[in-house]
C-alpha cells in the first residue's frame, strides 16, 4: 500500500504537471504522434480498402494484410525505422517513431474498410445502381455509411495500437508518455514508471471506449437512416 | 546508422553466433511458456463460460481490459511488485493471450451446428461426452486459429520484455538501438519475424494432421464433419 501512496504522491506533486516533462506536455506529445500517424495511415489505407471492397478485387491480400501486420513485432518495426530515419536525415525521436506507427496502423484500417464494404447487402447496392447512382456515388453514399461501424472498428484498433506502441518511441529519444516508463526503468524510479503506465493504460482504455460510443452512434445512423 | 557502415556486418553475426542462438532459445522459451499457460487458463475459463453463460460478460470485460493495456505499460505496472523477473514478463504475456484464446474456444464450441449436438444427445451421450467427443473436436479449427493469433502476437511481444531485462531476441534489438549499431537490431528483428512465421506454419501443419476432415475447407466451424459421424 505504501508504494501506491507514493505513486499518488507523485501525481499530487505540482512539479509533475508543468514544464517539458510535465504530464500535460507528455499527453499532448503522445496524442499528437498518435493523431498524425493514424490520419496518415487512414489517408493511405481507407481509399485502397474501400476501392478493393467495392470492386471485390485482391480479397486475399486485403484480408491477410492485417495478420501480416500482427506478425511484425512493434519493437522490430521501430528498429527498422531507425536506420531509415537516419538515412533520411530525420534523426531520433518523433520521426522514426512516426515511421514505425504508420505501418502499424495501416493493416487494421485497410482490412476493416474492405470487409465493411463487402458486408453491405448486395441487393442494397443493386438498388442504388438501379436508382441511377454512379459507382463512386454508390461507394460514397451507400457502402461507406452502411459500413461505417466496421470502418470505425478498424480505426479503433489502429488508434489503440498506436497509443500503446507509441510508448516505445521513448527508446529512440521520442517524447510522449513512454518517457516516464523508460526513464522510470532506467533511473529505477518506480513511482514515475508506474504513473506513466497508469496514464498510458487510461489513455488507451479511454480511446477504446470513445470509439465504442462513436461506433454505436454510427450503427444507429446506419440502421435508421437519415433524410437526404 | 553511421554513414559508410554496412547495414549488416556478417563478421559480427559470425562471432556472436552462440549468443544469437541463446537468445533464440530464450525467445522460444518465453513465448512457449506464455502460450501454454495462457491456453490452460483460457481453456478452463472457457469451460466455465460455456457452462455458466452469465460469466461471459465479466470474463470478456476483464480479458478485454487487460488486452487494451499497452504491453510496456502492463510490464511497467508489474515491475514494482514482481521486479525485473521472468515472472513479470510471463504475467504480461499470458494476460495478452487470454482474450484471443477465450474468444476462439467459446466461439468455436458455440459454432458447432445444433443438429450435430442434438444427434449426439439422441445417441445417448452425456453433456460432458458431447463437449469432449463432439464439440471440442469440431471446434478445433477455430481454436487453432486463435492459438495461431495468440502465438504470433506473443512472439512479437516477447521482444518488448527486453526492456524489463528479459526479451530473447528483443535484447539484440535493444542493443542495436542503444549502440546505434544496425547489425544486432536487424538480426533480432528478422529472427523474431522468422520465429513467428515458423510457429504459425507449424500450427497450420498440426491442425491439418489433427483435423484431416477440414482439408481444403479452411478453418470454418461448419466445414464438414469427420467421416463416420
Amino acid at each position: 500500500m505504501t508504494f501506491l501512496t507514493s505513486v499518488a504522491g507523485w501525481f499530487a506533486d505540482a512539479r509533475h504537471w508543468q514544464g517539458t516533462d510535465g504530464i500535460p506536455t507528455r499527453i499532448a506529445e503522445h496524442l499528437e504522434l498518435t493523431a498524425l500517424s493514424v490520419v496518415v495511415a487512414a489517408v493511405i489505407a481507407l481509399p485502397i480498402g474501400l476501392y478493393l471492397g467495392h470492386t471485390g478485387r485482391a480479397a486475399f491480400l486485403a484480408i491477410n494484410i492485417a495478420n501480416l501486420g500482427r506478425a511484425l513485432p512493434s519493437l522490430a518495426i521501430l528498429a527498422f525505422a531507425l536506420p531509415v530515419s537516419f538515412a533520411l536525415g530525420l534523426g531520433l525521436g518523433f520521426w522514426p517513431t512516426f515511421m514505425a506507427m504508420v505501418p502499424l496502423a495501416v493493416p487494421p484500417i485497410l482490412t476493416n474498410s474492405f470487409v465493411a464494404v463487402r458486408a453491405v447487402d448486395r441487393d442494397t447496392v443493386e438498388a442504388a445502381r438501379g436508382m441511377g447512382m454512379r459507382e463512386l456515388q454508390v461507394l460514397r453514399s451507400v457502402e461507406t455509411p452502411l459500413g461505417a461501424p466496421i470502418i470505425l472498428g478498424g480505426l479503433r484498433t489502429a488508434t489503440v495500437n498506436v497509443i500503446a506502441t507509441a510508448t516505445l518511441g521513448a527508446l529512440v529519444a521520442g517524447g510522449g508518455l513512454g518517457r516516464y516508463i523508460v526513464d522510470g526503468l532506467a533511473l529505477q524510479e518506480y513511482e514515475r514508471l508506474f504513473a506513466g503506465a497508469v496514464l498510458v493504460a487510461l489513455l488507451a482504455i479511454g480511446t477504446e471506449l470513445g470509439f465504442g460510443v462513436l461506433q454505436r452512434a454510427s450503427r444507429h445512423t446506419a440502421t435508421v437512416g437519415r433524410e437526404p | 546508422m553511421t554513414p559508410g557502415e554496412p547495414l549488416i556486418r556478417w563478421d559480427w553475426v559470425a562471432s556472436h553466433a552462440t549468443e544469437i542462438a541463446t537468445r533464440v532459445g530464450e525467445h522460444v522459451e518465453l513465448a512457449a511458456i506464455a502460450v501454454f499457460v495462457g491456453f490452460v487458463i483460457a481453456f478452463l475459463v472457457s469451460l466455465l463460460v460455456l457452462r455458466f453463460g452469465r460469466l461471459e460478460q465479466a470474463a470478456t470485460f476483464l480479458t478485454g481490459t487487460l488486452y487494451t493495456i499497452p504491453s510496456l505499460a502492463l510490464f511497467a505496472l508489474l515491475v514494482p511488485y514482481t521486479g525485473l523477473t521472468i515472472l513479470t514478463a510471463e504475467i504480461g504475456l499470458v494476460g495478452y493471450t487470454l482474450l484471443i484464446l477465450m474468444r476462439n474456444i467459446v466461439g468455436g464450441v458455440r459454432g458447432v451446428p445444433a443438429e450435430v449436438t442434438e444427434a449426439a444427445r439422441g445417441m445417448g451421450l452425456t453433456r460432458a461426452q458431447i463437449l469432449w467427443r463432439v464439440e471440442l473436436p469440431l471446434a478445433l479449427p477455430v481454436i487453432v486459429a486463435g492459438l495461431r493469433i495468440a502465438t504470433i502476437t506473443t512472439i512479437g511481444l516477447v521482444t518488448v520484455t527486453a526492456l524489463i531485462g528479459q526479451g530473447g531476441l528483443g535484447y539484440l534489438i535493444l542493443l542495436g538501438i542503444q549502440l546505434f549499431f544496425s547489425t544486432p537490431l536487424i538480426v533480432g528483428a528478422a529472427l523474431s519475424v522468422a520465429l513467428a512465421v515458423a510457429a504459425d506454419g507449424a500450427l497450420v501443419l498440426a491442425q491439418r494432421k489433427l483435423t484431416p476432415w477440414t482439408k481444403g475447407a479452411r478453418a470454418l466451424p461448419h466445414a464438414g464433419l469427420p467421416p463416420g459421424t
